[in-house]
């Protein structure tokens, strides 16, 4: 954000004298030889990207069009059978998909405005004038750097129900010492979010301090001068100011949560019962681990659109705050 | 009237919104360090201790759990701590040699096929990894790569963030410099080399470094592609370490100081760097 003025500043120079420079190069007869270069050295990446990348997404379509298995020599095409098979309410794949997918969905929903709000708030904090700002900011960093694995062992230490360090502080001061933090609903949600939020604030935090410390200073000053206060320079000055930070940090930490799978394996293993068994946890179960590859196939493609008509979805309400705010 | 007031108590009102920001911040600093301090102030407990009094400071301070994990052969942990760091390495050299090349070609050449081929690679940045889940393990054990190094470090190399990473700092380098180079006689891989390269150094780093962490804490696909107790990564291994001595806090505990000290030290060292380029990558990104 600090880098935009003097980049658009240089920018149309640059072009200038880019486009009158180089031209002449770019048109010369020999583009065959150019063209050959070029790919050479895209080959690399290429190579990797059509083997693991587009390969199996269209391996992952086909698949989801068959009745694949491992143990079967032969696969038949069955058309949108498996799709079918997901929206055909009553079978147990369809009700244990759909009851994943919810599961999912009351994660994104219940941890998305935690993992937006408290960075935006703690990054406002941090962008005062105080000492140790750096301090601060690395120890907020920290636990992001940690894997998943690090943090279950931890927090399950921490919420177990009988031996847990939480339960035991909050008999010390009188609440009460049983609540099952990682065996029962709705406590499992506050764990999930919780630890959630603890891993993975300081992330959104980093992202909203460099979004505040691009917003111009004599804005500020402005509305000062006009006798806004502080939560009025707030919503007038802050709030506008993150709007691009804002749209990507919700995209990505939507995607995120949409993508959840440790926490719940670790700390919850999807329990009790169901009740936290996120739709992640339940393809690759039903792929790697039932050997239902098939319907499993069928299943990520479900996710991925659903995901993708939220993120649309999130794109238009962005976009219509940013053309109200130029309004 | 109202300046006059408000400067009088002015100094007042800033000494306390002063405390009371450091009170909120020292409470929230709290709140992430104590859970890491106290998982490293369990591991130098013995059993009995860490059961008797979870969040008294060690007595005796014992180095038993690590001395257990040492000579564990169902859980070798420093095979594991090795292990992570060899596939973090590879991984992240494969990820830097094929995105900079690749983002040199998109970024400072022209070519047929260009824009359909960036617009291929941009377009899978926001497909859920779980879609190539299933047949990227089927293609892996095809290729004879399950339990070994090359499940989790090849696959993941395909980083189309690394490309459109990379292509976005190449693109705003100015045309000059490699006009300069090809007077002089340079072709196309003595500019990557000499010209592109040394001038891609921080972008570089950050990649590294993002890489990097990204595959040490990759959790879901080495859980199903490393199978052997010899072959795991610290993430897969901390889980089966759980499994194995669940009730046995200060080994557990060990593990994970284990699997957590060499990334808190590299993050440590290179926090203003990581911190600024995860910042940087996304505010600009």
């Amino acid at each position: 954000m600090t880098n935009t003025a003097p980049l658009v500043a240089t920018a149309p120079q640059r072009n200038g004298a880019g486009g009158r420079g180089s031209r002449p190069s770019a048109r010369r007869p020999a583009s065959g030889r150019k063209t050959l270069t070029a790919y050479l050295f895209l080959a690399p990446f290429l190579l990797l990207f059509l083997t693991f990348v587009v390969g199996p997404a269209i391996f992952g379509i086909w698949m989801s069009l068959t009745n694949w298995s491992p143990f079967r020599e032969v696969q038949t095409f069955v058309g949108l059978q498996n799709y079918i098979n997901l929206f055909t309410p009553g079978t147990v794949t369809a009700s244990d998909f759909w009851k994943s997918m919810s599961v999912t969905g009351i994660f994104i929903v219940a941890s998305v405005p935690f993992l937006v709000v408290v960075p935006l708030l703690v990054a406002i904090l941090l962008n005062q004038r105080i000492r140790a700002t750096t301090a601060f900011r690395t120890i907020f960093f920290a636990p992001y750097v940690l894997g998943v694995a690090v943090i279950g062992v931890i927090w399950g230490y921490i919420l177990d129900t009988q031996s847990g360090i939480l339960n035991h502080l909050m008999g010390l001061i009188g609440l009460p010492s049983n609540v099952p933090w990682t065996v029962d609903v709705p406590w499992v949600w506050v764990s999930l979010v919780g630890v959630t939020v603890w891993w993975t604030m300081g992330l959104n935090t980093i992202i909203f301090l460099a979004g505040l410390k691009g917003i111009n200073a004599d804005l500020y000053e402005a509305a000062s001068l006009d006798g806004a206060g502080t939560v009025n320079k707030f919503w007038n000055v802050t709030i506008p100011g993150l709007r691009p930070v804002m749209t990507f940090i919700t995209t990505t930490t939507i995607l995120a949560s949409a993508n959840m799978f440790g926490q719940s394996y670790l700390l919850t293993k999807g329990g009790p019962g169901t009740e936290t068994r996120t739709a992640i946890m339940y393809i690759a179960d039903q792929g790697l681990s039932q050997n239902n590859m098939a319907p499993a196939a069928a299943m990520s493609y479900v996710l991925f659109a659903a995901l993708a008509v939220i993120s649309v979805i999130n794109f238009r309400l962005q976009r219509e705050r940013v053309e109200k705010g130029l309004k | 009237m109202t300046t006059v007031l408000s400067r009088r108590s002015m100094p007042a009102k800033r000494a306390w919104a002063q405390v009371s920001l450091y009170v909120v911040l020292i409470a929230l600093a709290l709140i992430i360090v104590l859970p890491l301090a106290w998982m490293l102030i369990t591991s130098f407990k013995t059993d009995a201790d860490a059961v008797r009094a979870p969040y008294s400071l060690p007595d005796p301070v014992s180095i038993e759990a690590y001395q257990t994990l040492l000579t564990s052969g169902q859980q070798p942990i420093f095979l594991w701590l090795w292990n992570s760091f060899a596939a973090a390495t590879v991984q992240t050299v494969l990820i830097l040699v094929t995105a900079s090349m690749g983002a040199y070609a998109l970024a400072r050449l022209e070519f047929p096929g260009k824009k359909i081929v960036f617009g291929a690679i941009i377009s899978t940045l926001l497909v859920p990894p779980v879609v190539f889940l299933i047949p990227n393990y089927l293609i892996v054990q095809n290729l004879g790569w399950l339990d070994t190094i090359w499940a989790i470090t090849v696959p993941g190399a395909a980083s189309a963030f690394g490309i459109f990473f990379l292509r976005q700092f190449f693109v705003g380098l100015p045309p000059e410099i490699e006009e300069a180079a090809r007077i002089d006689g340079a072709g196309d891989i003595r500019i990557f080399l000499q010209v592109l390269i040394p001038l891609a150094r921080p972008a570089l780093a950050t990649l590294a470094v993002l890489a990097f962490l990204g595959n040490w804490n990759d959790f879901l696909w080495p859980v199903y592609v490393l199978l052997s107790p010899e072959n795991l990564t610290l993430q897969p291994g901390l889980n089966q370490l759980q499994g194995a001595y669940s009730t046995h806090f200060a080994i557990v505990m060990a593990g994970a100081v284990i699997a957590s000290v060499p990334v808190l030290i590299l993050f440590g060292i290179a926090q203003r760097q990581i911190v600024e380029s995860v910042a940087g990558s996304a505010v600009k990104g």
